[in-house]
């Protein structure tokens, strides 16, 4: 038996798109890259759930794996942090090659075993799927394998205690208050007043960019540590003399050109107005203001 | 296309799951490997189910996201425990059963 052409079509097409999922899974330096191509082939495989008529499955399969694990996956991805890139060094030596090949023997024993196996038959699910996929399901689940059904019920509720047992950390002490705290910083004498704040220059006053001590070198201290343990600081001193340079260049640009256009617009005001008093002297103080400031420099 | 097809592929997945789970270090990126093998296996099941024309093949396939379900509850909870003593996620550091 052959199924429709445009199975055919679809599986070719999403097949690919798995096994490259599968493979970016497995290769990806970081775990969230891992994830999402995990979530990519589980998409794949939902699709071609619907295909073979498993309809409930390939709704479960969203909710649940793409939907459910996947993001229980991420929300661990974040905790643990996602700059814990593990090293792509071998610490067993051929370890990483054995494996490969581990793999390959495997693969190939389970294809050829496939491709021998008299697999010629297929039924499809005319009959089992005739009276609505779910309502089969449904009775099997509530007849045949009622007592699995129950078990699974005690697993799961075993497996939610079990994991609020393991994360579940019982406080032993109680927390320091903010007195207590600014007690210890002045006995121990380090850094009694607050941190100081990030941010150089009036360009940069983002976290992330280090303040800059007297002589030029960044100071760990403005940068929070979370930052600074995920190495997610921009370090701006490097670049600091062209960058002022350009800033001075363009300031002066700005200066001339703002004087000119205050000078215009009170003109103008004037022209327009002669019922506007008080916003006419306004603007003559300002364009006053203006021309002082030029005539001084 | 034969529906054989969709056991090469599960196989194929299956296979790179298992090598993802020996080369692979971090224990999360272990965990999903699993995860792969597992939802491998889900393939093939459906795909016998529609071979032999009954649901049990369906039937198992959902037990198997169950189990897979309170397996990934329990397994990231461990994770999680033992990252905040290590500070690492990495399998090598767990060679010790204390802390």
């Amino acid at each position: 038996m052959t199924t429709s052409t445009g199975e055919a079509i679809q599986f070719w097409i999403l097949a690919v798109v798995a096994v490259l999922g599968a493979i970016g899974t497995v290769s990806m330096k970081k775990a969230v890259h891992s994830a999402l191509s995990l979530a990519g082939t589980m998409i794949v495989l939902a699709v071609f759930y619907l295909a073979q008529g498993a309809y409930f499955l390939g709704v479960v399969q969203i909710v649940v794996y793409t939907g459910a694990i996947m993001m229980l996956f991420l929300f661990v991805v974040m905790l643990v942090g996602i700059t814990a890139a593990d090293s792509l060094k071998e610490t067993i030596k051929g370890q990483r090659c054995a494996a490969v090949l581990c793999g390959l023997g495997f693969g190939i024993l389970l294809i050829v075993g496939l491709g021998k196996a008299s697999l010629h038959s297929f039924a499809g699910l005319g009959t089992a799927n005739s009276g609505g996929n779910v309502e089969g399901l449904a009775k099997l689940i509530f007849t045949t394998y009622v007592w699995a059904f129950e078990l699974t019920g005690a697993l799961l509720i075993t497996a939610a205690v079990g994991a609020m047992v393991l994360t579940h950390r019982e406080r032993t002490q109680q927390a320091a208050t903010q007195r207590e705290l600014s007690e210890q910083r002045v006995r121990e004498g380090t850094q009694v007043p607050p941190l100081p704040a990030p941010g150089v220059y009036a360009r940069h006053n983002a976290v992330d960019i280090p303040g800059l001590l007297p002589d030029g070198t960044a100071s760990e201290l403005t940068v929070s540590r979370t930052l600074r343990a995920r190495g997610q600081i921009r370090d701006v001193s490097g670049e600091r003399l062209t960058s002022l340079a350009e800033l001075e260049r363009r300031s002066e640009n700005w200066l001339e050109r703002d004087g000119e256009d205050e000078t215009n617009a009170v003109n103008g005001a004037n022209a327009v107005n002669g019922a506007n008093g008080a916003n006419g002297v306004n603007g003559a103080n300002g364009s006053n203001g203006a021309n002082g400031a030029k005539g001084g420099r | 296309m034969n529906p054989v097809n969709y056991l090469y592929l599960a196989a194929l997945l299956f296979t790179i799951g298992g090598a993802g789970v020996m080369i692979r270090r971090n224990a999360i990126i272990v965990f999903m490997c699993v995860e792969l093998m597992l939802n491998a296996c889900n393939l093939a099941f459906v795909t016998f189910a529609r071979l032999h024309d009954n649901l049990d093949g369906q039937i198992f396939a959902f037990f198997t996201m169950v189990v897979a379900a309170a397996e990934v509850v329990v397994g990231l909870a461990i994770i999680v425990t033992f990252f905040r003593s290590r500070h690492s996620a990495s399998v090598d550091d767990a060679s010790l059963m204390k802390l």
